[in-house]
């Protein structure tokens, strides 16, 4: 598969057969300790893309994502979001670009004293002051009707399921109307006709409003339904990267035991 | 039995453990006199993160008022209770002591020097630095270790200047405020423990605790609780926000929170008399 780049007129920006590329990772390398969790991992992502991370379970797919949206810092490599590198910045200067980006937890991480409502209310409090109370409100009910958790407005995190839980968690982080979206396992512990409604609900973001994502999943499934592309990490690296059917056609054992088993 | 197992169970010869357990323990003492180095550098660094945050907008003033009625108004019980017992100690040890050296007269001023220069101060510091000490501790560490820290970085909200600035504020500014409660209802119970036993009215009591006291007396000492705060909301904010571990970090963070506040807190007394006794002579 093959790609033209061309540097736009901002800094570090590019863009990829005609669209912008909004996340550009070079080189990560990531240890904890002697654990050695990313080795030179290199991707990209452009707007209105959705790209699936896969592999097997400790290969380092969540520590990228974190990495992506700067909680974590890499050992070494850069990470770029709309052309500027994350390295080197404060934590507000990394703030003003984390209000473009939402970001799903794995297990949802809902403030557990607020409730539901309060919690996808959360960063438009701080970042909507502008809207009025009862805006907010509108906005909160409408982002928890299209995750189908309308009618948990008042309940506590503890009192719902953790599928219920990731529902909220996606609405949180749709709150601001994000350009970059990084979901960790937005899928898992759902019912397969919630998991239907939550690819149709990245599907109408990625075709409307020309949202980015990056989605790390065990289903593939999932995976293949709403992703342009899929990289397939193993031991730190991307083993391949491409559209589904590049994964299909490839010789790589690891690749074809990988699909076997899914 | 294969080789690998055999080897492994008979162990490497003796004097290869010597060398093994020789860096093994060379590098526990390292680690142990490094240790609080360490520890003190992540608290200096963590400090000023928490300064420049507070220092920036957006402000937290929701937030921080939040904190005020958790710190100082749901404090106010138990730290008042506190101040009452002492009052009445200090009331029946000063009655006994002073009796035997005939300086009954003495009575008055010896309570509310008591209670308002040393007592008072301590005992609230150490009453705020368990329950607010561990509570905020606990609050933190349970955010940190199911990710709701790094859900609120993830939001673009700066952590710092929402959870630890408003609370280390909040600890700061109602000590002062919480001292002085405790030290009225310590005079009070003094006052009224003293008056069960001997004729004295509050008013006598008030004027000859009182008289020839000044400012300096009373103020500095209250006033010094603003670094009890200080110490308080910063140890248990830091404790809290480096929490590992799940369930036995979060507990190992609210007691270290309470021990660590209540010995530096007292450490620091050491120093505030001293620098007040100079300073406000």
């Amino acid at each position: 598969m093959t790609a033209t780049y061309d540097i736009s007129a901002k800094q570090g920006e590019a863009k990829e057969d005609g669209r912008l590329r909004v996340v550009a990772v070079d080189n990560l390398h990531k240890s904890f300790g002697s654990n050695h969790v990313l080795e030179g991992i290199s991707l990209s992502v452009c707007s209105g893309e959705t790209m699936a991370v896969l592999g097997r379970s400790g290969t380092g797919k969540s520590v990228l994502l974190r990495l992506i949206i700067g909680l974590d810092k890499p050992d070494s490599g850069s990470v770029c979001i709309h052309g500027q590198d994350l390295a080197g910045l404060t934590l507000d200067q990394i703030g003003a670009i984390r209000i473009k980006m939402g970001f799903l937890f794995q297990h949802a991480a809902l403030y557990d004293s607020l409730t539901v409502a309060e919690n996808v209310a959360f960063p438009l409090q701080h970042h909507r002051r502008e809207m009025s109370r009862s805006e907010q409100s509108d906005r909160v009910r409408q982002l928890l009707a299209e995750v189908g958790m309308d009618g948990n407005l008042d309940k506590m995190p503890s009192d719902i399921s953790g599928g219920m839980q990731k529902r909220v968690g996606l609405a949180r982080a749709l709150a601001l109307e994000p350009e970059i979206l990084l979901l960790d396992e937005p899928t898992a512990g759902l019912d397969p006709i919630s998991s239907g409604e939550i690819n149709d609900l990245v599907l109408t973001l990625q075709r409307e409003h020309h949202m980015a994502s990056i989605v790390v999943t065990h289903d593939l499934h999932s995976a293949r339904t709403i992703a342009n592309r899929l990289a397939l990490l193993d031991e730190g690296r991307v083993v391949i990267e491409g559209k589904f059917e590049d994964l299909e056609q490839s010789d790589i054992p690891f690749v074809r035991e990988f699909l076997k088993q899914s | 039995m294969s080789d690998r197992q055999v080897t492994a169970d008979a162990g490497p010869p003796a004097s290869e453990r010597e060398d093994l357990l020789m860096p093994s323990a060379f590098n526990s003492v390292i680690d142990m006199i490094a240790g609080p180095f360490e520890w003190f550098g992540n608290l200096g660094i963590f400090f000023w993160q928490v300064v420049r945050a507070a220092v920036t907008p957006p402000y937290e003033w929701r937030e921080l008022v939040r904190q005020l009625d958790e710190v100082g108004s749901k404090s106010l019980p138990l730290v008042a209770l506190a101040g009452a017992a002492v009052g009445v100690v200090i009331s029946l040890e000063a009655r006994y002591s002073l009796s035997r050296f005939g300086a009954k007269s003495l009575f008055p001023a010896t309570l509310v020097y008591s209670v308002v220069q040393v007592m008072g101060p301590i005992i609230t510091g150490l009453v705020v630095s368990g329950r607010v000490g561990a509570g905020m501790g606990a609050e933190l560490a349970s955010m940190k270790v199911t990710e709701q820290i790094d859900a609120i970085e993830a939001s673009a909200i700066n952590p710092f200047r929402l959870l630890a600035a408003t609370r280390i504020l909040a600890c700061i500014l109602m000590l002062p405020l919480l001292t002085l409660a405790a030290d009225l209802c310590g005079l009070l119970t003094g006052w009224f423990a003293q008056a069960m036993v001997e004729p004295l009215s509050f008013h006598q009591f008030i004027e000859s605790g009182f008289k020839g006291a000044t400012f300096n007396a009373f103020l500095p000492p209250t006033f010094k609780t603003a670094v009890y705060g200080l110490i308080i909301g910063l140890i248990a904010c830091f404790q809290g926000m480096h929490t590992r571990g799940g369930a036995e970090g979060v507990g190992r963070a609210a007691t270290n929170s309470v021990v660590l506040a209540s010995l530096f807190l007292i450490l620091a007394d050491v120093v505030l008399v001293k620098f007040i006794l100079v300073v406000f002579p």
